[in-house]
């Protein structure tokens, strides 16, 4: 088990619990939460749980912050688009559009970082924000190859649709969707653990020496920008990949599902508020997040409207303002909790 | 035997031109991308109303810009939320604006200029109100970390244009300019917009007058002394957290006053157009030097007439072209084109 883990326990019993629960109910999904919404939920939480832990190993491991990371998921969701249109819909399509947006991300993460991290790591965040925003205004401006605002739709084999069927196990009719939600949520498991392994290696322990003390650490003989680089390449190919899942699960990609400056602004959120520099804030925090905004939301409606005689509360109460709620709650996170959830369950400062 | 000293004259051997003409090349990019426009464009006409839109476009991002460059360079703080102090500002100035209807819509110059001053004047008093707080409550307790930094201001960003969407709804407004600003000039054959040229104006008044402050007032020497050593301005007995407040409270309105700007340039408001001119900010802060405010200005001109330029000879080239500008500067001058020297 340690193993599998990489030795890196939750160290704390109500995190071991919580992660096991999230663990079995996204294993067993389709039986127990039938419905297409529920199992829609619990693909969308697979594939952030592993974008975000992808953007945790920059920001919470490597220290540095990047605005780019949706573009890297989209790049990977643009791969599969794209070669499935252009060579037909076959397998091999699907993974040589996937390899393709990985092997995209991580030339340009490399080239992005050595061009701002040599120079100061502050540079990374301004940079990265201005070109995630010009390939954004790219994408749909170049509709030939990208389908620009409408987007692409993907025709994926008949195997992983549901028009595709199996039978009847425990009630639940087992069909190509659920073999595609399976195949999202072992991709995603298999991730997740490279990254855990990734991290808990001697690579990973640099990382955190370069994110203590930077100075101290080229001291000591570790060639920091070489490691940040490295860091970031990473973590744009498993966002790649996570966006590759995406694609394949939706069948569909648009420049709002995947290059949003609101994912880029949710991802921030749950990694800090799930916890920065724990692998595991990621699960949490994702679990909770996208639970929160599928349901809360509801719930804030039904306060707006019962308080809707008072001026203005109201408005701030509306279901379509829970990101100003979400941005306090971040500020006062970052001050309080720098931790997120994690490092409180498991009573560390 | 006598021995008197050699008698000898010392000469300082001149510099090479290319050696003495090395500090002034920022200075001298923004002419020479004039010239370069003049030779690929093929009307004059057009290469004269690109110019000052382009120009234009520099100035009122250099007015947003200043603020943000000069408190990294004297706190070494970096403001991901000066945004919400461009939007703010538009939407209190359009505000005004839009109350003064009467005045903005009468044909005389002076009525029309006076409802623009209110408007600015608000839009300044508000925004520097909110920078105040901003320091105050989110910017103050995480001096000194980066991450933090970009992360809090970030967070304040989304609260402060989610405030936004609460105060004025989410639409977007439309607002005219008022009734002497409108329509062009005709000059040398080529329709110079009357607004552009006013934004030019106002935006070399601010750059003298920043100048002007830093230059020749104390305060401006504080100012400038502790951009390359805050300790040592604090051991000589002033107190460099006011001075520092002080300038941040100035960025703020001055983000406020290219907000009202941007608005009656662009003629519509959004909530988030605070968000779509800080990539523009970034980069010219980025290829200027963080906290010169001169490299500010040489990058916020480039960065205007290069967009102009760009989209007018292949529209979707026009943000890529800035892009391509901030890595062609970074590879030639790593810190950015006025690089700050910091005694540390």
């Amino acid at each position: 088990m340690m193993r599998i883990l990489s030795g890196d326990s939750p160290k704390s019993a109500v995190l071991a619990v919580l992660l096991a629960l999230i663990l079995l109910a996204l294993a067993f999904a389709p039986f127990l939460f039938p419905g297409s919404r529920s199992l829609e939920t619990a693909a969308r939480i697979c594939i952030f749980i592993v974008l975000v832990a992808s953007y945790d190993l920059l920001l919470g491991y490597g220290g540095i912050v990047s605005f780019a990371h949706t573009m890297f998921f989209g790049m990977g969701a643009y791969g599969v688009a794209i070669a499935t249109a252009r060579m037909g819909t076959s397998y091999p399509s699907l993974a040589l559009g996937a390899l393709a947006g990985m092997a995209t991300a991580g030339v340009v993460a490399l080239l992005i970082a050595l061009l701002s991290l040599r120079v100061r790591a502050i540079f990374f965040a301004m940079i990265t924000l201005a070109i995630a925003s010009a390939v954004a205004v790219l994408v749909s401006q170049l509709s030939t190859i990208t389908g620009g605002e409408d987007g692409m739709n993907i025709r994926i084999p008949r195997e992983l649709t549901p028009a595709f069927r199996l039978g009847e196990v425990m009630g639940t009719g087992i069909n190509g969707k659920i073999l595609n939600y399976y195949l999202v949520f072992f991709c995603c498991l298999g991730l997740f653990l490279l990254m855990l392994r990734i991290v808990n290696s001697p690579f990973g322990r640099v990382l955190l020496a370069i994110r203590e003390n930077a100075f101290r650490a080229e001291a000591i003989g570790y060639r920091v920008v070489l490691y940040r680089a490295l860091a970031t390449c990473l973590s744009a190919m498993i966002a790649a990949l996570a966006g590759s899942l995406f694609a394949i699960w939706l069948r569909y990609v648009g420049p709002a599902t995947t290059l949003g400056m609101e994912i880029m602004m949710d991802i921030l959120l749950i990694v800090v508020i799930g916890g920065m520099g724990t692998m595991y804030g990621a699960v949490v925090g994702t679990a909770i997040f996208v639970l929160a905004q599928n349901y809360l939301k509801e719930l804030m409606g039904g306060v707006s409207e019962a308080t809707s005689a008072l001026p203005l509360v109201p408005d701030l109460l509306s279901p379509d303002r829970w990101l100003l709620w979400l941005g306090v709650l971040f500020i006062l996170s970052v001050y309080f909790f720098p931790t997120g959830i994690v490092g409180r369950l498991r009573g560390t400062r | 035997m006598t021995d008197s000293a050699p008698t000898h004259t010392p000469t300082m051997t001149k510099l090479p031109l290319a050696e003495r003409l090395r500090p002034w090349l920022p200075v001298l990019l923004v002419p020479v991308l004039i010239v370069v426009g003049y030779l690929i464009i093929p009307s004059s006409s057009s290469w004269l109303t690109l110019t000052v839109s382009g120009l234009a476009m520099g100035m009122m991002i250099f007015v947003i810009a200043s603020g943000m460059t000069l408190v990294f360079g004297l706190m070494d703080v970096i403001n991901f939320g000066h945004g919400a102090f461009i939007s703010f500002g538009a939407f209190v100035g359009t505000t005004v604006l839009l109350a003064l209807g009467q005045m903005t819509g009468a044909p005389s110059l002076l009525l029309n200029l006076l409802a623009i001053a209110g408007a600015v004047l608000a839009a300044m008093i508000v925004t520097g109100g909110m920078g105040w707080a901003f320091e105050r409550v989110i910017v103050r307790p995480v001096y000194g970390s980066h991450l933090k930094q970009i992360l809090v201001t970030m967070g304040g960003l989304i609260v402060a244009e989610q405030l936004i969407y609460v105060i004025w709804g989410g639409h977007e407004i439309v607002i005219a300019r008022p009734e002497t600003l409108k329509g062009a000039i005709t000059f040398a054959g080529a329709a110079l917009e009357k607004y552009r040229l006013v934004a030019v104006a106002v935006g070399l008044i601010v750059f003298l007058g920043l100048r002007l402050v830093l230059r020749r007032t104390k305060l401006g020497l504080i100012v400038r002394a502790g951009v390359e050593n805050p300790e040592m301005v604090q051991a000589l007995g002033y107190n460099i957290t006011r001075v520092f407040v002080g300038v941040f409270i100035a960025g703020s309105a001055l983000a406020g006053l290219g907000g009202v700007m941007w608005a009656l340039y662009q003629e519509v408001i959004t909530a988030h157009m605070g968000n779509e001119i800080m990539i523009l900010v970034f980069i010219v802060v980025i290829i200027g030097g963080l906290g010169s405010v001169e490299g500010c200005f040489i990058g916020a001109l480039t960065v205007g007439l290069v967009q102009n330029y760009a989209a007018f000879m292949e529209p979707k080239l026009a943000l890529i072209s800035n892009i391509a500008l901030m890595v062609a500067i970074l590879m030639w001058r790593p810190m950015g084109m006025v690089p700050v020297v910091k005694a540390k």
